[in-house]
């Protein structure tokens, strides 16, 4: 069996990893240059990481299936980034941003992982800052913070409503300036398709060029996946229309266990489901939390518009149930919440599956601000209005432009309706405490693998995990590994196991195309979302998973002897590169599914209806499900599942409350 | 509530490979809903092509909330279509009427080779920010983020180049195919910024000279890519540019 | 033995200099071929062009005092001897020169940067009509210049004028009147002073943004100067071959 230990360090948590760091092993400046490291991914943790390890003096070779670095989905995330910088003087710390993060993950995560990633968000910031990262300032020229769900302290940095476009950039910056140098070689339009183990170690990939189909062999003394979440699984999702779980899935058939597949983040404001049509969803940033007030009508399918409703016949659900945190209670809370409103018949618009996010009240509020700063005495209604509608689309302008764009409704005149959806998997590749997975040699990072955020993510932490990753940890961390391997020549790409796993990946290739079959590649991924989001999406329980499981091995099957793939393998083919993901994504699909029935309890994103308290809160079993599920690929498509136990020393371990 | 009632006649290049001589292919729609976008409208097209045997057109698009910059469609004769501030993928139908016919061509650059049908190659933006759009500082080098207060006018208009998302819709709608617009954003934000000075003008020299051998053509000030940016990048940053770059060559003593 | 030694001296200094500037020239690089360094060039020498414009119409506004010419060919005769006037001149010329043939490459060069045209391209969504035909009113107005130059700058500067007025100048005034008394010139002048006005319209601003003068307090003005610079330059020119054909003015 693979190494399955934590490698956790010794000694007190707070010094874990400074001790650590200062007694890796490192490797000496001419010995890194003959040292090549292959990354797959060009997000946040996958360019920092290239960059750093580049600036170290390593030989890289960055792959990405866009046509740009960057264009990774990191891009797209809006609200921010949490730093435990206590610049606000509100209380902050590092303990308190570590406590936070397992807390909101629903006492589901390792607290040694958590409690660096706490300790390293401060580095973060500088880091960006320097990179020239423009997050937003205030008047003295000093950074701004908001507030984010599952938190009492303003700790989030943010660049208006584009924080992972700023930080992505700034990253890929660093990656371009080492291009530049020389020193990483970026490999665009290049899908990974396999990793290349030998005498049990990661010693490659095989990558295909997607625009000229080409198969190719890389070699890296160490290979790291920073290749995102696998959330397309439910076909319908905030990721981009490419994220996909491939380049981990692969991993994991050659003997990476997979840890916690099940816990996926359904995001609660989200732009609702239009039609069948619909091929993605579009996130309304959780910072919208903080000036908006979610609500439903107090009466079953009332169909007045929103602003014929008055305010004693609207219920606002969350600052009912949760009054200390309110609207800004964590995401799987809000989700669920908005969920059981919704199906007990109280939702609104056409489908009936959304609830109001209503900045009315917030507006007004502002206006009144205003009206003071600009002198005005007892102001009007009106003249509020008109006051905060300003600062309002200073805030959030973008946000409510997408909006209307997408919806064709101006959300500064009705509330936005809103939804959750599939947004951030925490589950991903089982890693160590230094991010190797079983496989010596393969690292995952940022939300390719599954260590910092429990059951359940903060907002805003996203951003700082796969940072953290590619920055501060797995520059030192890898050191540890390459240090023994420097006796290792570059391996010649003729060795069998290339040869192997290219002509297992080309028979794959070959076979989709051969199969000649009736329906497309998305038929099969829409049927795969819709039975996960009906029965392994925000709420789970034993008879739906066992029938999703049977009925993901006949989507299996009819997948394989019924695709039809135009084209050929020797061309720019992107109904292959989807044949290729959606086949993984089936595989992950009904692992999620066995996790899932196998996790009795609820926890975080994890709810299982037979385990919830008498208010309908998520009932953990502490006794028995303290632990992280780590699946093992077995042949034919089952799993084995192995327990890693979670030691909570420092953080009693107890019910979440946000009342 | 799924399908709506939108006939269209679309023409879009076709075009095998980059070598092969491409031209407009007739499609007829129906059945398209106001609801949806531009894009999806084009799965639904492909979803038809691949059901009758043909090719799907391959078309660049990822995030399809407007910020990756992947997409990339020059919709009747506009890049990113008939609205403003928007991307191809945030374009919804109902921005056009029944029974339009839709003309859909790639980004026409020589810096933008077209490699199949409605894809372009736009790494020649990488190898401009490659060459100086970055500021130098190693991983573990920062001071802390505090110590150096910027102005938030200055940090605003920083931000506000930086919201490039690198789509090229600039360089396709300029008469000139020029790329000044974007290499003239990366160039502001970091010339705006005090962790830009030690480089602003090696960077606005060595940015510049990557451009030019791109292959990209010459600014003449039309504007038309300030009207057509998506993200409403300004003109004032190629003006910037210029100045930076006249600063570089007579007055600073670093030659690159 | 001395004279020699000085002479070399002085030559020696003097290739000095050459080379001092070669070396200035070269550590400026690319700063001219390059796209921004091609703009300045149109920048400034368009700029010096609009000046000289200015001084060109003030003088020749003259002849609507009606006075018979006198004055105009008082104001003629002074710039047709003023030694640093003439010395300008051909500053002048060059500019110009260099601003057509400049003119001509880039859009030679743009064009090459898109092989492949656009089937079907909007461009009024997003621009001024003339602000994309630079290249064309630029034509326009380089033949213009041809027949305008040898109507009058060539008579004036080499062939001569033949007549004098009562003061004794040269009557410039009178080879006016007589030039547009022939209606296809007239014509030929009113399209070209259309030309005039569009390409200026998109010219003077944008020779500032091409210098780098953009700032949100003050472009907005100089792009109103820019308008009311256009249309007054071209109406006052485009009147002259009017008034003189018609015989508003005698």
């Amino acid at each position: 069996m693979a190494d399955f230990n934590a490698n956790i360090p010794e000694g007190e948590l707070t010094v874990k990893w400074t001790k650590l760091r200062s007694s890796m092993p490192l490797v000496n400046p001419a010995n890194k240059r003959s040292i090549e490291i292959v990354v797959v991914g060009s997000g946040l943790a996958g360019a920092s990481a290239a960059a750093t390890l580049a600036e170290m003096g390593y030989k890289v070779k960055c792959f990405c299936f866009q046509d740009s670095p960057r264009r990774a989905h990191s891009i797209a995330a809006q609200g921010g980034i949490n730093a435990a910088k206590n610049y606000q003087n509100d209380g902050d710390s590092v303990y308190r941003l570590f406590y936070d993060t397992i807390k909101g993950g629903d006492y589901r995560a390792r607290e040694a992982n958590v409690h660096r990633l706490a300790e390293v968000s401060t580095s973060i910031i500088d880091q960006c800052v320097a990179q020239g990262v423009p997050l937003a300032r205030e008047y003295g020229g000093l950074l701004d913070n908001r507030s984010f769900g599952g938190t009492q302290v303003q700790r989030t940095f943010y660049a208006a409503g584009q924080t992972g476009q700023q930080l992505l950039l700034g990253a890929y910056s660093a990656l371009e300036r080492q291009i530049g140098m020389g020193k990483v070689e970026m490999f665009t339009r290049h899908e990974m398709l396999e990793v290349v183990v030998i005498e049990g170690k990661a010693r490659g990939i095989i990558a295909r060029n997607l625009i000229t189909g080409e198969l190719e062999r890389h070699f890296g003394h160490a290979v790291l996946l920073g290749s995102g979440g696998y959330g397309n699984v439910f076909y319908l999702s905030t990721n981009a229309m490419g994220s996909n779980v491939t380049a981990a899935w692969k991993a994991h058939k050659k003997g990476a266990f997979f840890g916690n597949p099940c816990f996926t983040q359904i995001h609660p404001t989200c732009i609702p489901v239009s039609g069948d049509h619909q091929s993605k969803l579009t996130l309304m940033s959780e910072s919208l939390r903080n000036d908006g007030r979610i609500w439903v009508p107090k009466k079953k399918d009332d169909n007045r518009k929103a602003s014929d409703i008055p305010e004693d016949e609207r219920d606002y659900y969350l600052e009912r149930r949760y009054p200390a945190f309110g609207n800004l209670v964590p995401r799987d809370v809000a989700s669920r919440a908005a969920k059981e409103r919704c199906d007990a018949g109280y939702g609104v618009g056409n489908s009936k599956l959304a609830v109001y996010l209503d900045f009315a009240a917030n507006t007004e509020r502002y206006g009144r601000i205003e009206a003071t700063k600009h002198n005005i005495h007892n102001p009007d209604k009106a003249t509020c209005v008109r006051l905060g509608l300003e600062v309002i689309k200073e805030k959030y302008g973008n946000l409510f432009d997408m909006y209307a764009q997408i919806t064709g409704e101006n959300p500064y005149e009705t509330p936005m309706r809103i939804y959750p959806a599939v947004h951030y998997t925490m589950g991903g590749l089982w890693v160590d405490y230094n991010l190797m997975t079983t496989i010596p040699g393969l690292y995952a990072l940022g939300e390719a693998n599954f260590s910092d955020h429990g059951a359940n993510r903060l907002g805003a932490s996203a951003l700082m995990q796969g940072l953290a990753d590619g920055y501060f940890v797995i520059p030192y961390t890898i050191g540890a590994y390459l240090s023994k391997e420097l006796a290792t020549k570059p391996i010649p790409l003729d060795h069998p196991a290339f040869v192997e796993a290219e002509a297992s990946v080309r028979g794959i290739l070959e076979k989709f195309i051969n199969i000649k079959g009736t329906k497309s590649v998305d038929f099969f991924h829409k049927k795969l979302g819709l039975i996960m989001w009906e029965k392994c999406g925000m709420a789970r329980n034993a008879q739906g998973l066992t029938e999703a499981i049977a009925e993901i091995q006949q989507l299996r099957k009819d997948f394989w002897s019924d695709v039809r793939v135009p084209g050929n393998i020797n061309e720019f083919n992107p109904e292959l590169e989807k044949a290729g993901r959606v086949a993984d994504f089936i595989e992950l699909g009904e692992l999620m599914c066995i996790d899932a029935l196998n996790r009795n309890e609820s926890c975080g994103g994890h709810f299982r209806e037979e385990y919830q308290t008498e208010e309908g809160e998520a009932l953990r079993d502490d006794e028995n499900y303290a632990y992280v599920a780590a699946w093992e690929f077995k042949e034919g498509v089952k799993f084995e599942l192995h327990k890693e136990e979670l030691k909570f020393e420092n953080i009693k371990i107890a019910q979440r409350s946000y009342k | 509530m799924s399908t709506g009632n939108m006939n269209l006649t679309l023409k879009v290049w076709r075009q095998k490979d980059n070598k092969a001589k491409g031209s407009l292919v007739d499609y007829k729609l129906s059945e398209i809903s106001p609801d949806m976008s531009f894009l999806e409208m084009f799965d639904v097209l492909n979803e038809q092509l691949i059901n009758k045997g043909d090719e799907p057109v391959v078309f660049d698009h990822d995030c399809r909330e407007g910020i990756c910059g992947a997409c990339s469609m020059f919709i009747n004769g506009r890049p990113h279509g008939p609205k403003d501030l928007v991307t191809t993928c945030q374009l919804h139908m109902r921005s056009f009427k029944d029974g339009d016919t839709i003309v859909v061509e790639p980004w026409r650059a020589a810096a933008f080779p077209v490699i199949k049908d409605l894809t372009v190659d736009r790494t020649a933006f990488d190898r401009i920010i490659a060459a100086g759009g970055f500021i130098s500082v190693n991983t573990g080098n920062a001071q802390d983020a505090n110590a150096l207060p910027i102005p938030k006018l200055q940090a605003d208009a920083a931000f506000e180049a930086a919201a490039c998302i690198g789509c090229g819709a600039c360089v396709a709608t300029c008469k000139n195919a020029s790329a000044m617009l974007f290499t003239s954003a990366k160039i502001s934000q970091l010339a705006l910024l005090p962790q830009g000075q030690p480089e602003r003008y090696r960077r606005a020299q060595s940015m510049v000279a990557q451009m030019d051998a791109e292959g990209f053509g010459n600014c003449t000030n039309t504007g038309a890519c300030e009207a057509e940016c998506p993200k409403g990048i300004s003109l004032e940053n190629i003006a910037r540019m210029n100045r930076d770059f006249y600063a570089a060559k007579f007055v600073s003593e670093e030659e690159v | 033995m001395i004279f020699v030694f000085k002479l070399s001296h002085l030559l020696n200094t003097f290739a000095g200099i050459e080379l001092k500037y070669k070396n200035l020239m070269a550590s400026f690089g690319n700063a001219f071929s390059s796209s921004i360094g091609k703009k300045l060039i149109m920048g400034i020498t368009g700029l010096f062009l609009i000046l000289f414009l200015i001084v060109h119409c003030f003088i020749n506004s003259l002849i609507f005092l009606n006075d018979g010419g006198l004055i105009f060919n008082l104001g003629a005769h002074f710039m047709a001897t003023n030694w640093l006037i003439r010395g300008s001149e051909v500053i002048l010329m060059l500019g110009l020169i260099v601003h057509a043939v400049q003119g001509l490459r880039l859009t030679f060069q743009n064009q090459a940067a898109r092989p492949v045209k656009y089937a079907v391209n909007n461009g009024n969504a997003n621009s001024k009509w003339y602000s994309r035909s630079m290249g064309l009113l630029g034509t326009l107005l380089l033949i213009f210049l041809i027949v305008h130059l040898s109507n009058f700058w060539v008579v004036s500067r080499f062939t001569g004028i033949p007549t004098e007025d009562v003061n004794g100048l040269e009557n410039l005034y009178a080879v006016m009147q007589q030039t547009f008394q022939n209606i296809w010139i007239v014509v030929l002048y009113e399209l070209a002073m259309v030309s005039l006005l569009y390409h200026l319209l998109h010219g003077f601003a944008s020779a500032f943004q091409t210098l780098g003068w953009n700032h949100r307090k003050y472009s907005p003005l100089i792009k109103g100067i820019g308008v009311w610079y256009s249309i007054i330059i071209s109406l006052l020119f485009a009147a002259m071959p009017v008034a003189f054909y018609t015989g508003l003015i005698k």
